[in-house]
């Protein structure tokens, strides 16, 4: 099942279908100021992506598209990028994570709407970085005792 | 044991259905989480994010207003926990053993 | 209203969980709790809860069954009960 050279349908379909897959998910993730979607469903469907191809090509061949090495930094680099923006807004004068104080041209309505952005941006590469790295770990672990 | 089951099962659901029958209807206005103070004062906090979500934020979306900005330490502990539950899972799947390639 | 929509909604969704809770095959119960997943999204949809019922859609119909099905291939097929 995992090692992927069984059909070539599967695996044709599979690496067809997940870049728009992709394109939808970024679209989720930066349209959500106006439409229902988010950072947390953009980046699940992210990782949805990543894995349908690990699932149709294999694992040792999905490594060229995302190495096994990369989730867990992924979804750290995610929360850094959360809780910096909360300390970048502190620096800026005001409470954490008050993103009408960020360094930014416009009002304060336009400044924490580019705040909520910053926020999404992060919550999405963190979602996407830890399912896929759950992914690997389930498949590539040590058997059960 | 079956018939056990089966009993506490039924009980249980009729004790749901009596318990939703109370509930307020959905979408109502007059609801009493609606009316109530918030625990930090501000009164009717639901219809103050309704009314001020979007001029507050420049976005039409109050949810997204809502759990990124007003609830932000609330989102900020729920990424936390997701890479907490990650790392968790590289420790525990991944301990103690050397590469090796599996068919 | 769409209430009939509702009612038969909650009747697959009741369904989807007994099959989920009964049957031995295991794939056959991450697939049913897949489908519970995705009633249950449709259900918030039409209750009015969009976001939510899109991360319902999302996680549980999606990712939750893929890691479900590894783990179920890493150990062992049958229910024992």
């Amino acid at each position: 099942m995992m090692r992927g050279d069984d059909d070539a349908i599967i695996s044709l379909v599979a690496r067809t279908v997940s870049p728009f897959i992709m394109i939808f998910a970024l679209y989720v993730i930066f349209h959500g100021h106006y439409s229902p979607g988010g950072g947390f469903q953009g980046g699940t469907m992210l990782a949805a992506a990543l894995i349908l191809v690990r699932l149709a090509a294999g694992n040792d061949l999905a490594q060229l598209q995302f190495p096994r090495s990369w989730g867990t930094p992924l979804g750290s680099a995610g929360v850094l990028i959360y809780w910096g923006t909360g300390f970048v807004a502190m620096m800026g004068g005001g409470r954490f994570l008050d993103y009408a104080f960020l360094p930014l041209a416009g009002a304060a309505p336009q400044r924490r709407s580019l705040g909520i952005l910053f926020i999404e941006i992060g919550v999405g590469l963190a979602v996407c970085g830890i399912l896929t790295a759950i992914y690997d770990d389930l498949l590539e672990g040590r058997p059960h005792d | 044991m079956k018939a056990l089951r089966t009993a506490v099962l039924v009980l249980f659901g009729a004790v749901l259905v009596i318990g939703g029958m109370s509930l307020p209807n959905r979408g109502d206005p007059d609801a009493r989480p609606y009316r109530d103070p918030s625990p930090a004062g501000t009164p009717n906090a639901p219809s103050y994010y309704v009314r001020h979500a979007e001029r507050d934020a420049d976005t039409p979306n109050m949810v997204t207003v809502i759990l990124a900005d007003y609830r932000g330490f609330d989102t900020m502990g729920e990424e936390t926990v997701i890479l907490t539950a990650g790392l968790v899972c590289f420790l525990i799947l991944r301990r103690g053993r050397p590469k090796e390639k599996r068919s | 209203m769409h209430w009939e929509l509702e009612i038969t909604l909650f009747f697959f969704l009741i369904v989807t969980a007994l099959v989920a809770l009964e049957s031995r095959n295991l794939l056959t119960a991450v697939v049913s709790l897949s489908v519970f997943s995705f009633l249950s999204a449709l259900l918030y949809a039409a209750m009015g809860a969009v976001d939510v019922g899109f991360t319902e859609a999302v996680v549980g119909g999606g990712v939750s069954g893929v890691l479900f099905v590894v783990t179920i291939f890493k150990t062992s097929r049958k229910s024992k009960d």
